[in-house]
């Protein structure tokens, strides 16, 4: 009905916190895209160091200016490493797993730089907190 | 660990969850005495003697988790050389970890790429002061993310950071192959 103010619902609160979590990290730092190559010992053992380096050689190659990579500790799932997480401001978070250096350069073309999820490649796409 | 690089990478990420904020790595090869040693001091959180001693046991982590297997890993890879690990330790100063290995042994790791690990170390840890140093006989070379200046970087206009990233990795691997010559 015109007018009548809805109840907002914890699911409305859950869906506003995902939906703006990842902008207002990004906005800080000013960038659109953050990607983070986790690597601790299961990652590196994996291959993430050659993530890192296909991301950066990419990178340096496309010219955007507006795209962030960065590094973590053991995502907590060593079995499905080398994974990398990848936030674009004002969506979730995506999670990639199983990783090499096709399929990150894959991500960061079609993904990062043109918007479209790999959905093939994720594993999961949202934030693990507890509400 | 498929090479001594990637162990590098893996021990200096420790540092840097220390919290440090200077990391120096050494290399010292030493073919008379067919040795090499490696160093990674930091100016972390450190440790005391009784965490420092269990540090090598797989069993055991100071990061909440049930195993750490970095420095087993290193331990293990330099034993199987006949070396070993050392690691020395100050709560508040920082950790200083040595692992000797036999240079022409059989067993011993290749090197790796180390300019990849020094990269893949800046590039998570922009803030942090990483020093590299490798010595093979009377030769030196020595790398400072501090004394990087914008003339070793750019040509053009101003450097991203991935452009600055791929010059230190160029910068690193260069220094060590020349003084392999």
């Amino acid at each position: 009905m015109p007018g009548e103010a809805r109840k907002l619902t914890v699911e409305d609160l859950k869906r506003i916190k995902e939906e703006h979590r990842a902008t207002f990290t990004l906005r800080e730092g000013g960038y659109r895209a953050k990607v983070t190559v986790n690597m601790g010992t299961c990652g590196i053992a994996a291959g993430a160091r050659e993530i890192m380096n296909a991301l950066v050689e990419e990178l340096s190659a496309s010219g955007a200016k507006d795209v962030i990579v960065t590094t973590s500790g053991c995502g907590g799932l060593c079995s499905r490493e080398p994974m990398a997480w990848v936030e674009i401001a004002g969506q979730p978070v995506v999670r990639y797993c199983d990783l090499n250096g096709q399929k990150i350069k894959r991500i960061l073309k079609e993904h990062i730089l043109d918007g479209r999820v790999v959905e093939e490649y994720a594993l999961a796409v949202g934030d693990e907190t507890s509400y | 660990m498929d090479d001594i690089s990637l162990h590098i990478l893996d021990i200096a990420e420790n540092s840097a969850a220390a919290g440090a904020r200077n990391i120096a790595i050494r290399i010292t090869e030493d073919p008379e005495a067919d040795s090499l040693t490696l160093e990674i001091e930091d100016d972390g959180c450190g440790m005391d003697a009784e965490t420092a001693a269990r540090a090598a046991d797989p069993f055991f982590s100071a990061k909440g988790k049930k195993f750490g297997l970095g420095i087993p890993f290193l331990e293990q890879a330099a034993q199987e050389t006949g070396g070993g690990l050392r690691i020395d330790s100050r709560p508040g100063r920082g950790t200083k970890l040595t692992s000797s290995f036999g240079l022409s042994h059989i067993d011993m790791k290749p090197i790796g790429d180390i300019g990849q690990s020094v990269m893949a170390l800046v590039g998570g840890h922009p803030d942090v002061r990483v020093v590299f140093e490798y010595r093979r006989g009377t030769c030196r070379f020595y790398f400072d993310t501090d004394k990087l200046n914008e003339g070793d970087i750019q040509e053009g206009g101003p450097a991203s950071f991935p452009d600055r990233l791929l010059v230190i990795k160029a910068m690193i691997n260069d220094g060590i192959q020349r003084r392999q010559m």
